[in-house]
């Protein structure tokens, strides 16, 4: 039987560090290629403040990345730590995304870092702009292959289960890697990085031109961010549409729950714009439909149909059915390797397996689980519906806010008045949070939205954990919100300091003759 | 295709090749860090100290994050036991490696000696800690681990941190410390103003002696004392990854390896004699060729540990049967095939660009030098 008390705790170690280590990494990503914008017009119009600009924003992507890369390990270490059930069930198709990601981009990202701020004297013009670019590019290229194995945690195509081993094995890795889940994750996923990173630009800039410090320089970093943040933001959304597409074809559950859809609609279905999800009655009160909307969204089609959480539930009851038969033929098949009859029964119901698994939460053998445990077992595959309903609708309403805002910059820009209106600069300013929170929360509805799976259909998150004690466990979660939060603030500390200092305050821009500014 | 039972040996080299870049390329930084505060006496040797690895460091780190990968891609058994079994070991090392890109990022940051003194603190221990953990760990693999495989190959772990830490993983501990001090200062000696390069290289001069003493120590320990594993049960390179259909005893000593494979003696072989090599280049002050003594002191020292233990990855003191080997313990054929044709043509695009970073950076890092910049 699991300990449910390390299932929770595991559960909400991995939340924390990953939400944590989701506050840092987005901004990379979007940063990153700002630096290369900005050292591009540098080597292309040979003015010196641009040169200027890619350092100081690269001072503050220094103190970000350092933090990006601490709470970057603790994930891979996670996997083995906490969840080393999970590790060996899927570590076959799992592991193999993130070994590439290590050898394809961390060391592409990481061995360039150094040069980016020590290169400065020792590489031609171009060559640091190569250096910044394939910085850059690492980057990004690790959220394409953490994603890729995100992306089969929701969506577990080209692999099967391996009786022998007793574990999920690779039956195509080209379907595994062009996952359709994976390329519509990956760029909605970077594109709410470029636009966090596009805004925290902004945002510093506004306050310079509040202050009256630093205008040139403000400005024309403004402009920079003002078109690639509404390029982003632009993308996130529409790109995001497309994420919820891809979601409606295999994670049906997950699309009702935001939708907290309890019922199957008629189709096209209505969007329901606000209301107030109901978990005990399963009704949502309250609820402002927009018809057809979501039939349209979710199928893109006027006559397909999407399912409601009852009917959900009910399907899953009989794949729990189905997959207590593949069980059961498992067991058959582990007392006797040649029994045939078990091996065709297995067969037929294997891809049902994970369900049967479900029931392992409820009872401790599958096979002696009555009906209603079965019906509890089915009940589970609800996720937290109230939860996922408006962390998407604030996510939803923050993304249509950037293309708002970053529409109007853009316009400002373009008519060199950036600086004219107060209100517009202090708007942008107490901005900033925003991206970050919309991110979180796109993280929680991707993630926890998942739950009970770890992955959809095939392992529920709670086998998947090591055979740790709970002890052990909350030692470890104390011991990271103790770290974490001392980071954090050292973290905030330096970061404010570096921005009220400035490029005037640390000689960057106007040069001063003493360029030590960062390290006196 | 390539058949399983030989995909299976060159994935346990290109292990060994990770684990040799990672000691051989982190190696000299963690010793770097350890021996901040005795290299370095003032805050000016410091910064230089620091600034021979700071452009570096974070891509050496990847050679751990990569040989983590690779485990969990190419061994997963191996990395779901050794990251849950050592659970409070892990964490610590952890620490290390979170307090590491913020001890190098920030230290800098600010001038008041309190925050640097906090820092090199950290970054002291943030390279002391991992080195030690590394070497106990290796030396509780020659013990076995306390864990066993039920038949849906839910792994269960008995013992706690204390548990490691035996008098000869303790041992092994303090060989993987003398092995990368010894690296680290003679990294020193080459790379930092040369008016450090003296101290260096004293420190890496003892670090080499007692590694020596140290090593054959360990082998005569593990020549008369340790017993060893062994797979009674016929052996079938190509069956599946499955522990639980073998038998294993312990008998005899972790030696089995070199008597039936005489090739396998050049590894200790090199370990010694590159150490007394790192004394021979320290005392002719030729750093360079010190340091690369003292990378090959990391390949012989983890390659003579690896053959000791063939074709063993991970024995299991609790269930000898459940014990990980070379032959149960990979992931499918499919995946280490498509794993190798990665690495083949991935690492040495790394191993490119890495050389030409490395070369743009040559030289000494002087006193003059940390002047002229914005650090990092």
């Amino acid at each position: 039987m699991i300990d449910n008390d390390v299932v929770t705790l595991s559960r909400l170690q991995f939340a924390l560090t990953a939400l944590y280590h989701f506050l840092f990494v987005p901004l990379t990503l979007g940063l990153s290629w700002i630096l290369a914008i900005m050292e591009a017009v540098y080597v292309m119009t040979g003015r010196e403040i641009w040169k200027r600009m890619t350092q100081f924003w690269g001072v503050l992507f220094g103190i970000n990345f350092a933090m990006g890369v601490a709470t970057g390990v603790t994930m891979e270490f996670q996997f083995g730590t906490n969840w080393a059930y999970y590790s060996h069930y899927v570590g076959d198709v799992f592991g193999t995304p993130l070994a590439i990601e290590g050898l394809m981009a961390f060391f592409l990202e990481a061995t360039f870092i150094g040069l980016f701020f020590f290169g400065w004297d020792r590489l031609s013009k171009v060559k640091h702009l190569i250096v910044t670019t394939l910085l850059a590019l690492g980057t990004n290229l690790s959220a394409l292959w953490i994603l890729i194995a995100n992306a089969w945690m929701q969506n577990p195509v080209g692999a099967e289960f391996n009786l022998d081993t007793m574990r999920m094995e690779v039956t195509s890795f080209a379907t595994v890697m062009f996952n359709p889940v994976a390329q519509s994750k990956f760029v909605h996923t970077v594109s709410a990085g470029y636009t966090l990173g596009a805004m925290f630009v902004l945002s510093i800039s506004a306050w310079y031109l509040l202050k009256g410090r630093n205008i040139e320089f403000a400005k024309r970093s403004m402009t920079v961010a003002a078109s690639f943040g509404l390029a982003s933001a632009l993308s996130v959304v529409v790109l995001g549409d497309e994420s919820g597409y891809t979601v409606s074809e295999n994670q049906k559950m997950k699309l009702a729950a935001i939708e907290a859809m309890w019922e199957t609609e008629k189709p096209p279905a209505s969007f329901t714009a606000f209301g107030w999800p109901d978990v005990a009655e399963r009704k949502t009160h309250f609820a402002i439909h927009v018809p057809w909307v979501m039939g349209i969204i979710g199928t893109r089609s006027l006559d397909g149909v999407l399912p409601g959480i009852h009917q959900l539930v009910d399907e899953a009851g009989q794949r729990i059915e189905s997959g207590r038969i593949a069980y059961a033929a498992m067991l058959r098949l582990r007392a006797d390797r040649n029994d045939a009859q078990a091996r065709s029964d297995f067969d037929a119901h294997k891809k049902d397996l994970g369900y049967a698994l479900l029931l392992r939460k409820v009872v401790a053998d599958p096979a002696q689980a009555s009906a209603a445990d079965v019906q509890t077992a089915a009940s589970s595959i609800i996720p937290n519906v109230p939860v996922l309903f408006w962390s998407f609708r604030l996510m939803v309403g923050c993304g249509l806010y950037f293309i708002a805002l970053f529409a109007y910059s853009f316009w400002l820009a373009s008519k060199r008045r950036l600086d004219a209106q107060r209100w517009y600069l202090k708007l942008v300013l107490y901005s900033l949070p925003l991206p970050w929170l919309a991110i979180e929360l796109g993280w929680i509805v991707a993630e926890y939205g998942r739950q009970p799976w770890a992955i959809e259909g095939v392992l529920p998150t709670a086998l998947g954990v090591s055979s740790v004690s709970a002890g052990q466990v909350l030692f470890s979660l104390c011991g990271f919100v103790v770290f974490y939060t001392a980071l954090a603030v050292v973290d905030f500390f330096l970061m404010r300091k570096y921005v009220r200092r400035g490029p005037d305050g640390l000689g960057i821009w106007p040069e001063a003759n003493t360029a030590a500014g960062a390290v006196s | 295709m390539i058949d399983y039972e030989s995909l299976r040996l060159v994935w346990w080299l290109i292990l060994g090749v990770l684990l040799i870049g990672f000691a051989i390329m982190d190696g000299f930084d963690f010793g770097i860090a350890a021996l901040l505060r005795v290299l370095g006496r003032n805050d000016e040797e410091r910064r230089v100290l620091l600034e021979t690895v700071e452009p570096v460091w974070e891509g050496n780190q990847v050679w751990f994050i990569l040989a983590g990968g690779a485990v969990f891609a190419a061994w997963p058994f191996v990395y779901a036991i050794a990251f849950s079994g050592l659970y409070p070991a892990m964490f610590l090392l952890l620490a290390a490696f979170i307090l590491r890109p913020v001890g190098f990022g920030y230290r800098n940051k600010l001038a008041d000696p309190r925050w640097r003194s906090a820092w090199d603190w950290a970054l002291t221990a943030s390279g002391l800690v991992p080195i030690l953990i590394f070497g106990v760990a290796f030396g509780n693999l020659f013990l076995g681990l306390p864990f066993r495989l039920d038949a849906e190959m839910r792994m269960t772990c008995a013992g706690g941190f204390f548990d490691l830490l035996t008098p000869f993983a303790l041992l092994t501990g303090l060989i993987s410390i003398a092995m990368l001090l010894a690296h680290g200062a003679s990294y020193a000696a080459f790379k930092a103003d040369v008016s450090l390069a003296e101290r260096a290289g004293k420190v890496a001069r003892s670090a080499s002696l007692v590694f020596l003493v140290l090593y054959l120590l360990a082998g005569a320990v593990l020549a008369f004392g340790l017993p060893g594993y062994a797979i009674v049960s016929p052996i079938h390179g190509d069956a599946p990854s499955n522990p639980l259909l073998k038998q294993v005893v312990m008998q005899g000593r972790w030696f089995a390896g070199y008597a039936a494979h005489p090739l396998f003696w050049f590894a200790p072989a090199l370990a010694l004699a590159a150490a007394v090599g790192n004394l021979v280049m320290i005392a002719a002050k030729k750093y360079f060729a010190a340091f690369l003594a003292s990378s090959l002191v990391c390949a012989g020292t983890i390659l003579s540990a690896g053959f000791a233990l063939f074709p063993f990855l991970m024995p299991s003191s609790l269930d000898p049967n459940s014990s990980l080997t070379v032959w149960d313990a990979s992931s499918s054929q499919r995946t280490l095939g498509i794993m190798l044709v990665v690495v083949i043509v991935f690492l040495p695009i790394v191993l490119a660009y890495t050389g030409w970073v490395y070369r743009v950076l040559r030289g000494r890092v002087t006193f003059e030098h940390i002047k002229h910049h914005l650090g990092y």
